[in-house]
């Protein structure tokens, strides 16, 4: 092993020797950006005015820099960045391919909304709290979860997003945000513990951590290693991320208690980065696990997207009905993972792009509703379309959108979802997938009735509704709409990040330059 | 060596399940601490026991000169530690606060959020 050191060393053994070029800094700019601004919003903490000022742009910077990273990745395949200049699998690698760069990207576009809300509805006070700086880096969390090539990495992003999801979700300080937030503290960090153990174990029997050389080495020690357990690990660590049943009670005690642009974030952010790791986990890693585990998953995602619904039906005030749907559409990506094929995934990936906006937007709708109304009980609130009959248009979308009705956007994948279930035989989530949009149906339209056309008095209204909710909430509703008439571009985008997964050989290339193969 | 840390490892992780079913809070907080020294001295164990060797080179070296400790497990576990203290502060407050304005740590009795006597929607108008 010992070897004189007066032979030349050679760095290109050990180094990327080639320089970083300029434009390969986008697939890191969507994590730099929001910490380095969250950073410089830490040190004007005292001057709420300029917050926004910076978190917009911030948020703005990353937007775009996702679109041109789902561009270049739809051109040239995974692009792929290792700090340090080490060479994978040593270095750290931030490996965006379509399935990380298509939800980064959502993600950014729902982020800049939410930030763009909260300039009216956050007040000096809960500028004063922190909550741009949280924000900037619960996007940093999230992004780098959605970008990371390190399964490592991707757990320290995991407790980034999950720490700053504390301080947003306690923002304020009422008593039920510290009751709710509790339960989600606890519930959330046993399951990222869990997630840690998995990697523990992932690592003692792998040896490395870097993404694209688990799936390559996977294969090889399939005959002797316990992958099995690992796989489960990490169903059950992701499943509890994502609120699946039977561990997603975290959600419903939570979700409807901090400000309502928070919750928004949540909703529509938060249990898809557990919903993404299973994908990258269970498809990419271990696609034979997968397959053995497809039953169970099949049951978990008819279970969470049942519970769900009849949640939903059972709840009379709007922010829990939202949070039961969030659960529902939970499981209607896990029946896309339980199908596990190519039109499966692609069905689940593209029904994430559509939860994640649609439940943004209806959560945002929620605090539309409570301004003009001053309340989200179904038993006060009435006679809404009266005063707004735009509000009334933008929910009536929205509500055709979630419940998978045309021609809102959550008709296609669950077109793709049902079509492919049919293919493989999966009658049950066929039936389950319908009969979730169904009860959907009923929830969502009752609250529409008993909230637009009932005739009744409103509560006082605490404050003036301004005109920027309702703008905002239609740069929402816009895509939701445009994606369930013209759904081809974000199908393909679909198909591409479902082929990325069930067949990684160009995300093992573009890691591995100097050859895809051990 | 790995057996009985394996068994270490074990004995925290029933101690900290069996903590983080009780129903008061600052039990729960106790079963989060002691799982995550269960799973640092997993990740540790991990990373194979090998005893006394340090990874350094020695000078005039470009290799090592024998198998050498393993140095990424205690990376790893740096980091889970870090972030697991930090976490684990904040809970402690957060505990603190929930017990100051709830009055309770009984987790039965937080219903604070989500009411006992809560209606079911209203079924027509």
């Amino acid at each position: 092993m010992a070897s004189p050191a007066d032979a030349p060393i050679d760095y290109a053994a050990a180094m990327v020797t080639a320089p970083t070029s300029a434009a390969d800094w986008i697939v890191v700019a969507p994590v730099l950006a929001p910490i380095l601004l969250g950073a410089v919003l830490l040190m004007v903490r005292h001057k709420p005015v300029l917050h926004p000022w910076i978190a917009l742009p911030g948020l703005a910077i990353v937007l775009a820099s996702t679109v041109a990273l789902v561009a270049r990745v739809a051109a040239e395949g995974p692009l792929v960045m290792t700090m340090g200049g080490w060479l994978p699998p040593f270095g750290i690698s931030f490996a965006a391919d379509m399935l990380g760069s298509v939800l980064a990207m959502t993600a950014a576009f729902v982020a800049l909304v939410c930030a763009a809300v909260a300039v009216r509805d956050i007040d000096t006070t809960g500028r004063r709290y922190g909550f741009y700086p949280f924000v900037m880096l619960l996007m940093a969390g999230v992004e780098g979860s959605f970008l990371t090539g390190d399964i490592f990495n991707l757990y320290v992003w995991f407790e980034v997003f999950l720490i700053s999801s504390f301080g947003l979700i306690v923002l304020g300080s009422e008593r039920s945000q510290l009751d709710g937030a509790t339960k989600y503290a606890v519930l959330n960090l046993v399951a990222t513990t869990l997630f840690l153990i998995g990697t523990g174990y992932l690592y003692g029997i792998f040896g490395t951590l870097n993404m694209a050389d688990i799936a390559r080495k996977a294969p090889g020690l399939r005959e002797t290693a316990p992958l099995m357990t690992l796989a489960t690990i990490y169903l059950l660590a992701f499943g509890m991320k994502a609120a699946a049943f039977p561990v997603n009670f975290w959600l419903p005690a939570s979700y409807h208690t901090p400000r309502i642009v928070v919750a928004a974030l949540f909703g529509g952010l938060l249990t898809k980065v557990g919903i993404y790791a299973l994908l990258r986990t269970q498809v990419m890693f271990f696609p034979v696990e997968r397959a053995v585990l497809s039953d169970v998953i099949a049951w978990v995602a008819v279970a969470t997207m049942m519970l769900g619904v009849l949640g939903a039906l059972a709840q009379s005030d709007i922010r829990r009905v939202l949070g039961f749907l969030v659960i529902s559409g939970i499981g209607v990506m896990l029946a896309g993972l339980a199908l596990g094929t190519p039109a499966g995934i692609s069905g689940a990936v593209v029904y994430a792009v559509h939860s994640i906006i649609v439940m943004t937007a209806l959560y945002l709708l929620a605090g539309e509703i409570a301004e003009r109304t001053g309340g989200y009980s179904l038993h006060d609130v009435a006679g809404l379309y009266r005063v707004s009959p735009a509000l009334a248009a933008a929910a009536l979308l929205l509500v055709l959108s979630v419940a998978g009705l045309p021609p809102g956007s959550g008709l296609w994948p669950k077109v793709m979802l049902v079509r492919a279930s049919l293919e493989e035989g999966a009658g049950m989530l066929a039936f389950a997938i319908l009969a979730s949009g169904f009860l959907i149906t009923i929830a969502m339209g009752r609250m529409f009735a008993l909230v637009f056309w009932r005739e009744g008095e409103n509560l006082a209204v605490t404050r003036e509704a301004r005109r920027e909710g309702l703008l905002l909430l239609a740069v929402l509703v816009a895509p939701a709409i445009a994606i369930g008439l013209w759904p081809q571009p974000l199908i393909a985008l679909g198909d591409a990040a479902a082929a990325g997964l069930l067949d990684p050989s160009s995300y093992l290339g573009a890691v591995f330059p100097q050859g895809a193969q051990p | 060596m790995e057996t009985a840390l394996s068994v270490t490892v074990g004995c925290f992780f029933a101690i900290s399940v069996y903590l983080l079913l009780s129903k008061h809070v600052i039990r729960i907080m106790l079963g989060v601490g002691v799982l995550g020294n269960a799973v640092n001295l997993l990740i540790f164990t991990n990373g194979r026991l090998l005893r006394e060797v340090p990874p350094i080179i020695a000078p005039g070296m470009s290799t090592p000169a024998m198998e050498i400790a393993n140095p990424l497990p205690q990376a790893l576990v740096l980091t889970a530690i870090v972030i697991s203290f930090s976490l684990f502060a904040f809970m402690l407050v957060l505990a603190f606060r929930a017990y100051q304005s709830l009055g309770t740590d009984d987790t039965d009795g937080m219903r604070v959020a989500e009411p006992a006597d809560e209606k079911l929607p209203p079924l027509g108008y």
